[in-house]
C-alpha cells in the first residue's frame, strides 16, 4: 500500500484534501478531508432572526441564493409565512438562475479541463477539447462565462446583484416585477436559451429534455459529427475513456425536492435506491465520530451542535457526517433526476448507478428541463399581485429544505426570547464528502473512489474526474 | 515587459469574490488581462493545475525562485484556535494557511485584499468570531491584522484593500490592469487602503430612490418602493463604493433590488450594533446621518421635505408598484 495526499484541488469551491491508500494501481481506500472551517453557526447564535437573511448567504459565494432560500424558508416555516404566487415565482427564478449558471462553470470551467491535460494528447478528440476546454484559456469556457454574466441579470433585476443578494425573504421578495419588466426578463432567458441551443447543445432544449434512454442518447449522439456542439464532444470523451464505469458510490439517492410550486415542486422530493421512497428528514442524523468536533450520540439537526475540537484523536476532517435513517446518501443532480423520476436518469442508474458520466449528464439534463420552465415562470407573474407578504418572526422553530445546484440544502434553526438559539446547516458536500461515521460507513466520495485508478501514467487525473464529478463547494461543506 | 506575475489565494471566506469575478460584463475578462500583461500563475478556481502542481507553484513562489508581482489573497485569514491557524491548513501541506500567506506576502511586489474579509475580517469575523479571522492588515477598524500596521510590501506599498463583499467584478479588473500598467502608488488609496477610483464616491449616488430621498418618503417593509434610510437600515448616504453608478450584473445594485445598502466596504460591517434590516433611531431621528452633513441642517431640511411630499412620491413610497404616475404638464415645455 502506498499513501497519496492529494491536493489543494483547484477548480473545486473551497481547500479539500484527499488522502488515498493505493495498491496495484488502484484506490483501496480513501479519507476525505474539508480543511477549512469558519463557525458560521456559533456566528449566527443570539442574532436578530431577520439578521441571518444577511448572514447566510455569505457561507458561500457559489451557492449563495440557495442559501437564501433556505434561510428565508426556515424563518417562514417559523413564522407560518407563505410567500404568494409572485414573490415565490421572482425566489424560484434568481434560484434556477444560480443553479443552471453553476452547472454551466461546472461543466466549462471545473470539469471538462481535464480532459486538456497533457496525458490525453493521444486521444482522437484532444485537439478540440483542448481549443474549448483548455483551463482559463478554452473558447467554450469564455463564451461560457460570457453568458452566465448576462444570464446573471436575471438576478440583478429580481434581487439586486449575485451572489450576496438580500432581496429574499421569509414573505416573498423585496422587489416587485412591473408589468412592463416581464418582456425583458424574459429576454434574458431566451439569451441563456440561445447560447445553450446553439453552442452547448447543436438542438433545442425541448428535443435533449426528453431523450428517454441511454439508446436514445446514443442514437442522438450517432446521428451528428464529434464536433458539432461540446455536449457532443464530452459524449465522445465519456464513452471513448469509459466514464460511465468510473466513480460508483452507494446508489441511494435524496431530494428535498426542487423549486416550490403552490401545490407540488418541479422536481419531487424522495429516496431512490432502486425503488421510490418518501423523504422523512425526520430520520436525518449527523455524525461527529471522524470530526474535529465534540463527540456524542448522532443528532438531528434541530438539536444539533458545533463544537471544535482540533485535537481529537482518530478524526480527519471538519465535516460532520449527516446520514438518513443510517445510509450515506448521494445527493445532487442526478439525485433530483432520478428522485422525479426521469427516464434517461432512472436508465442512467439502473446501467450502471451514480458515475462520473450518469452525474455530468444529470446536470446538462438539468440546463434543458428548467431553462423552458422559467420562461414560463417569467410570463405568470400576476400583474398587480404581491410579492412579499410580512410577518414578525415568533420565538419557535424552522426548517428549510431546498435543492441547490449540487443537492439538498437543509437549515434548521430555532428562536428564543427573539434571537437565534440554534442554527444548524447540512449543505450537499455534507452528504457527499462526509467522512467515516461511528459504524465505519464512507461517505458516498470516499465509496466513489475505491477502485479508481491512480499512480500510473495518469497519476492522479482519474481521482480528479470522480472528486469533480461531484461538483463540490468546500466552503458550504463545514461553513 | 515581462508579464505581472499573480497568484491567487483563499482562505476564510466564501469564494463570493472570485465568482463575482466571473460575472464581469467585460467581454472575456480573463482574456483582456492576459493581454494588459496580468499573468496568472495560479488560480484555485480556474487554474488547470491541482495538487502538487499547485503547491510546485505556491513553493517556488515562497523560495522567490519565481517573481511574485501581485498576491492576491481572498478570504479572511484564520489564526485560531489559539493563534495556531489550525482552522485552515492549506490542503496538502499540514501547514496553516496563515503561514502561507504571511511568507508569500513577503515575497510580493503588491499584496492585494480580494473582499472585505480579506482586507479587514468581513462576515467571517463576525459574532463571536469563532476562527478567530482577521484581515490581511486590519482587524476589523484597527490597523494590525496579520501583517501589522506598518507592514509594506517589496514595491513599498501597504497592502491594497479591495474592501466589497463581495468584490465588484470591476473593482478587481480594473485594480489589476493598473497595477499591469504600473503607477498605481499609495495616493490611489484611501485612510482605509481602498483604491479611491471606486471608494472616493457614495452608493448613494446614482440611486433611483432620490426623489424619495429627497422628500423623506420612506418604506416601511421590505418591497415598498420608498427610500431605505429612516427605516430599513440603509448606510447607501454613509457608504464609500460607486455601486449606483457602476451597477451591479449589468443593472442592479441592493438598492434596486429593493434592500438596504449595509455598508460592506466598510471594516465593521458585520457588526453594525442594530439590525442589519432596521435603522437604530434615537427619539424617532436615524442615528446615522449622511456623511458630510451637519445634523441640525439635515433635520430642518428633513422636516422641511416631509412636509413639501407631493401626495405621488408619498403614496408611491409605501407600495410595491407606483400607483400614482407622475403628472404630465400641459401648454410651454
Amino acid at each position: 500500500m502506498t499513501r497519496l495526499v492529494v491536493g489543494p484541488f483547484s477548480r473545486v469551491e473551497g481547500d479539500l484534501e484527499v488522502t488515498l491508500e493505493v495498491e496495484d494501481g488502484v484506490v483501496r481506500q480513501a479519507r476525505v478531508s474539508s480543511s477549512l472551517f469558519r463557525g458560521f453557526e456559533q456566528i449566527l447564535a443570539n442574532k436578530a432572526p431577520l439578521d441571518a437573511l444577511a448572514i447566510v448567504p455569505r457561507i458561500c459565494g457559489i451557492c449563495s441564493v440557495s442559501q437564501s432560500s433556505a434561510v428565508a424558508r426556515a424563518l417562514g416555516d417559523a413564522a407560518g409565512l407563505e410567500p404568494p404566487h409572485n414573490g415565490r415565482t421572482a425566489s424560484n427564478l434568481m434560484l434556477a438562475a444560480e443553479n443552471l449558471c453553476d452547472h454551466l462553470s461546472h461543466f466549462y470551467l471545473f470539469f471538462m479541463p481535464d480532459f486538456a491535460r497533457p496525458g490525453y494528447a493521444q486521444r482522437s478528440w484532444f485537439p478540440r477539447v483542448r481549443e474549448r476546454f483548455e483551463a482559463m484559456r478554452g473558447g467554450g469556457g469564455v463564451e461560457a462565462l460570457a453568458s452566465r454574466a448576462r444570464f446573471l441579470e436575471l438576478v440583478a433585476t429580481l434581487g439586486g446583484k449575485w451572489p450576496h443578494s438580500l432581496a429574499l425573504q421569509p414573505g416573498g421578495t423585496s422587489r416587485a416585477v412591473q408589468e412592463a419588466e416581464k418582456v425583458q426578463l424574459l429576454l434574458v432567458v431566451r439569451q441563456f436559451r440561445r447560447f445553450l441551443e446553439r453552442t452547448v447543445f447543436g438542438d433545442a432544449l425541448e428535443r435533449v429534455g426528453t431523450l428517454e434512454s441511454f439508446a436514445a442518447l446514443a442514437a442522438w449522439r450517432d446521428a451528428r459529427p464529434a464536433a458539432t456542439c461540446d455536449f457532443r464532444l464530452f459524449l465522445e470523451v465519456a464513452g471513448d475513456l469509459g466514464l460511465e464505469q468510473l466513480g460508483r458510490a452507494g446508489d441511494v439517492f435524496m431530494s428535498y425536492g426542487a423549486y416550490r410550486g403552490a401545490e407540488r415542486p418541479l422536481f419531487a422530493a424522495g429516496v431512490f435506491d432502486g425503488a421510490l421512497h418518501g423523504l422523512d428528514p425526520a430520520v436525518i442524523r449527523e455524525d461527529t465520530s471522524h470530526a474535529w468536533l465534540l463527540d456524542d450520540a448522532p443528532r438531528h439537526p434541530a438539536e444539533g451542535a458545533t463544537q471544535p475540537m482540533p485535537d481529537k484523536p482518530g478524526a480527519y476532517t471538519w465535516c460532520k457526517a449527516p446520514r438518513l435513517g443510517g445510509r450515506a446518501v448521494e445527493v445532487g443532480a442526478l439525485a433530483r433526476q432520478v428522485v422525479d423520476g426521469h427516464p434517461l436518469a432512472r436508465d442512467l442508474v439502473a446501467r450502471a448507478g451514480g458515475n462520473v458520466f450518469s452525474r455530468v449528464m444529470a446536470r446538462l439534463l438539468e440546463l434543458s428541463l428548467v431553462v423552458p420552465e422559467m420562461e414560463r415562470w417569467v410570463a405568470s407573474f400576476e400583474p398587480g399581485g404581491p410579492f412579499c407578504a410580512q410577518a414578525e418572526i415568533p420565538d419557535g422553530s424552522g426548517v428549510g429544505l431546498v435543492e441547490a445546484a449540487r443537492g439538498s440544502l437543509g437549515h434548521w434553526l430555532s428562536v428564543g426570547n427573539g434571537r437565534i438559539s440554534g442554527y444548524q446547516i447540512v449543505a450537499p458536500t455534507t452528504w457527499n464528502f462526509s467522512p467515516r461515521d461511528a459504524e465505519g460507513q464512507a461517505g458516498p466520495l470516499e465509496q466513489a473512489l475505491l477502485g479508481t485508478p491512480a499512480g500510473g501514467q495518469l497519476g492522479e487525473v482519474a481521482v480528479q474526474h470522480v472528486v469533480r464529478s461531484f461538483d463540490p463547494c468546500m466552503v458550504c461543506t463545514v461553513h | 515587459m515581462r508579464p505581472l506575475n499573480v497568484l491567487w489565494v483563499q482562505s476564510g471566506g466564501c469564494g463570493g469574490c472570485t465568482m463575482s469575478l466571473l460575472c464581469s460584463d467585460l467581454s472575456d475578462a480573463l482574456g483582456i488581462l492576459e493581454g494588459a500583461g496580468v499573468h496568472f500563475l495560479w488560480h484555485p478556481s480556474l487554474s488547470q493545475a491541482s495538487g502538487s502542481e499547485a503547491l510546485e507553484v505556491l513553493r517556488a513562489c515562497a523560495e522567490g525562485e519565481v517573481p511574485l508581482d501581485v498576491l492576491c489573497v481572498e478570504g479572511a485569514v484564520l489564526c485560531g484556535p489559539n493563534g495556531t491557524g489550525r482552522f485552515h491548513l492549506l490542503s496538502g501541506t499540514g501547514q496553516p494557511m496563515m503561514s502561507w500567506v504571511r511568507r508569500l506576502a513577503e515575497r510580493a511586489g503588491h499584496v492585494l485584499a480580494v473582499g472585505t474579509c480579506a482586507a479587514y475580517g468581513g462576515m467571517t469575523s463576525a459574532g463571536a468570531n469563532p476562527a478567530d479571522a482577521c484581515g490581511l492588515q486590519y482587524d476589523g477598524e484597527k490597523a494590525g491584522g496579520l501583517l501589522g500596521a506598518s507592514w509594506r510590501s517589496a514595491l513599498g506599498m501597504p497592502v491594497v484593500n479591495v474592501a466589497g463583499c463581495p468584490v465588484h467584478p470591476g473593482w478587481i479588473v480594473e485594480t489589476l490592469t493598473a497595477l499591469a500598467l504600473g503607477g498605481f502608488r499609495a495616493d490611489d488609496l484611501d485612510q482605509l487602503g481602498r483604491p479611491r477610483f471606486y471608494a472616493d464616491q457614495l452608493v448613494h449616488h446614482g440611486c433611483p430612490r432620490n426623489e424619495f430621498y429627497e422628500f423623506k418618503a420612506s418604506a416601511s417593509k421590505p418591497s415598498d418602493l420608498g427610500c431605505l434610510m429612516e427605516n430599513m437600515g440603509c448606510k447607501a448616504t454613509q457608504a464609500h463604493a460607486d455601486c449606483n453608478t457602476r451597477l451591479w450584473n449589468v443593472s442592479g445594485s441592493c438598492l434596486r433590488g429593493g434592500y438596504a445598502c449595509i455598508n460592506c466596504t466598510a471594516p465593521g460591517f458585520e457588526e453594525p450594533g442594530h439590525e442589519f434590516a432596521r435603522t437604530p433611531k434615537l427619539a424617532g431621528i436615524p442615528i446615522a446621518l449622511p456623511i458630510d452633513m451637519p445634523k441640525a441642517w439635515f433635520l430642518a431640511l428633513a422636516a422641511l421635505s416631509k412636509s413639501a411630499t407631493p401626495r405621488r412620491v408619498r403614496e408611491n413610497a409605501v407600495v410595491e408598484r407606483a400607483v400614482v404616475p407622475p403628472a404630465i404638464r400641459k401648454g410651454r415645455k
